[in-house]
């Protein structure tokens, strides 16, 4: 019998089965960031254990609130920066080259097939677009991973998704994804690994995978994961290319983290988006979903473009060619978000960030303080926002506010028009 | 053996989130016990109080299917822990949230729709309370003048980990 990519991945980091069915694996990346970070610091300093199993698996950034908003936040930033000073750990990123964890990383090229990860953060789920088991963890289990570079597993299931036939015009990684969850359900995943596979995740780009990946978790996924491939290869080539002769001497190596073809799945799930409307969450659970159709003409009160789903390049790319030469809605707050340093650069260097401004919308630094309504586009009580975030939770952006997740195409749409808006006819 | 379980404090609807528990602007508080007053403010259900001394005085939670998705955020265990709950009973967990409260030695407890509706027949009862015996992996639930036990069942490791008092007690001594 055939393995999957996250059986191999499992067997292949095996620490330790204490009892069946629990697998202790070592971790080949811990994630930190400030917000679940310190109290694992301070825990471990009490404990008089206030080490660091491995500086150079370590990466750390301050993303959630930056630059910090008041004196809270300052002293988590802190608490973060002194243990990287402390621990030399050289793959820290403070203000001015700090940006969204699950998009700063990937863009580092931290990431390789084959490797386990964790974070504090749930959408860590994000890094298995490179063929990695990438779970999201508690404070407790990231502090673990400090200390001994471990972390404890029931070995998940993996549910195998093929996304088939070609996404329409219009229609992205992002209504993918969301189409996945509402099939599945917020819980229909729950202790199972997503793989997504099929010919329209063989021809998307990285960032799109990423997209796919980061939301795995909204329908109780563990991890996402995508078969590497020559895709994979061709982003991670400006890291790796020291160690293979070509890139399909690479792709001959990562290939063999793909799942065999007679391995066993729990469920294999074939879906032909051929026909895919742009869709819009309508409620206040990610599953909640229904075509743009059924949405469009809805008021907004603000527009959020960003986050680790989709604030990359190429997101900024599809919202800007909409944005051009047009105003948003005098009644909407445009805001967009670039998730890394190197994206707003590229951004600017491309002319999209001309675009947005000229339309209208506020550009803040690269954070995710919106999408879980910490700082910088909190929402007032009753107040709607179409987000192209991970999380429609009631409050989540801002106590009594309301958020519809869609596309940045429809975002970018519902912007100009100041209610939800079919992203198709701009384009 | 530390005791498991206290007035129960029903929560009846599948789905509730970290946000609910724990809403993420008070995520910038570096202490456990700072997060005490927040305890579910922003879970909105009929009939449930936040503010109220049933919630503040339970020592057991009993809900429905998929509690504690959304975020990993531990807060949400340690807001339980600080307020004096340390199990919570339903139906399903979200992984995280699960893995959390076994981390810190304490019990998510996974039952079968009948055995949790079951439960919800005391929600009625003021003096509903619920005694968990991790070790021996039962659970009794009396109120209102009625009384009666069941068998739960958690995982070695989830158990080993509870008795252990949390995941960096054990991983510090065997890793």
């Amino acid at each position: 019998m055939g393995m999957t990519t996250a059986q191999k991945i499992f067997a292949a980091h095996l620490v330790d089965e204490p009892f069946a069915g629990t697998k202790v694996l070592g971790i080949d990346v811990v994630m930190c960031h400030e917000i679940t970070t310190p109290i694992a610091i301070a825990d471990l300093m009490a404990r008089g254990k206030d080490r660091v199993f491995d500086k150079t698996k370590i990466k750390a950034v301050i993303d959630h609130v930056t630059p910090s908003k008041d004196s809270k936040t300052a002293t988590q930033a802190k608490m973060l920066r002194d243990w990287a000073r402390r621990h030399d750990i050289k793959d820290f990123f403070d203000i001015g080259a700090n940006g969204v964890c699950h998009a700063l990383f990937p863009e580092k090229g931290f990431i390789r097939p084959g490797n386990t990860v964790i974070m504090g953060d749930s959408h860590t789920c994000t890094h298995g677009a490179f063929g990695a088991f990438a779970a999201g963890v508690g404070t407790t289990d990231l502090e673990v991973g400090i200390l001994k570079g471990v972390c404890a597993f029931r070995e998940p299931k993996t549910i195998r998704i093929n996304l088939n036939g070609t996404l329409p015009k219009g229609v992205y990684a992002k209504d993918a994804i969301l189409r996945v969850i509402g099939e599945l359900t917020v819980n229909g995943a729950t202790d199972r690994v997503i793989e997504f596979g099929g010919p329209i995740v063989d021809g998307m780009t990285m960032e799109s995978r990423m997209t796919l990946c980061n939301m795995a978790i909204e329908a109780g996924g563990t991890s996402g994961i995508c078969a590497p491939d020559r895709v994979t290869v061709d982003y991670l080539w400006p890291f790796i290319s020291d160690s293979f002769a070509s890139k399909e001497a690479a792709v001959a190596e990562y290939s063999k983290w793909a799942s065999d073809a007679d391995a066993e799945y729990d469920k294999v799930i074939d879906l032909d988006l051929s026909n895919l409307t742009p869709l819009c969450t309508f409620g206040y659970k990610p599953d909640q979903v229904k075509s743009i159709d059924e949405m469009a003409g809805q008021p907004v009160d603000q527009v959020y473009l960003g986050s680790c789903t989709n604030g990359r390049l190429e997101d900024l790319r599809v919202a800007a060619q909409i944005l051009k030469g047009k105003k948003i809605a005098p009644t909407v707050r445009g805001i967009l978000s670039p998730a890394t340093p190197q994206i707003y650069k590229d951004a600017v260097a491309e002319g999209l960030i001309q675009i947005f401004m000229d339309a209208g919308f506020c550009v803040t630094n690269p954070t995710c303080g919106a999408c879980l309504g910490m700082s910088n586009g909190v929402l007032a009580e009753g107040e709607v926002c179409a987000s192209t975030t991970n999380r429609n939770f009631m409050g989540r952006m801002g106590k009594g506010g309301m958020v519809h997740l869609l596309s940045p195409a429809t975002a970018a749409a519902s912007a100009i028009e100041g209610k939800l808006a079919d992203p198709r006819k701009y384009l | 053996m530390k005791k498991f379980g206290g007035p129960a404090l029903f929560l009846d609807r599948s789905d509730i989130n970290t946000d609910e528990i724990i809403p993420a602007k008070y995520l910038t508080e570096i202490t456990k016990e700072d997060l005490k007053p927040y305890l579910l403010e922003d879970l909105k259900l009929p009939g449930f109080d936040p503010k109220s001394e049933k919630t503040y005085g339970a020592g057991a939670v009993v809900t429905r299917a998929n509690f504690g998705c959304g975020s990993s955020r531990e807060h949400a265990p340690w807001v339980f822990e600080v307020n004096g709950i340390n199990v919570v009973i339903a139906q399903s967990f979200a992984r995280i949230f699960r893995q959390n409260m076994f981390n810190c030695g304490m019990a998510a407890i996974e039952l079968s729709p009948e055995k949790i509706d079951q439960l919800f027949t005391y929600a009625g009862a003021a003096d509903a309370a619920i005694e968990v015996d991790v070790a021996n992996t039962t659970l009794t639930i009396k109120g209102g003048g009625r009384e009666e036990s069941m068998q739960f069942e958690i995982s070695p490791f989830d158990k080993a980990l509870v008795l252990a008092g949390g995941w960096v007690d054990y991983a510090d001594s065997k890793y």
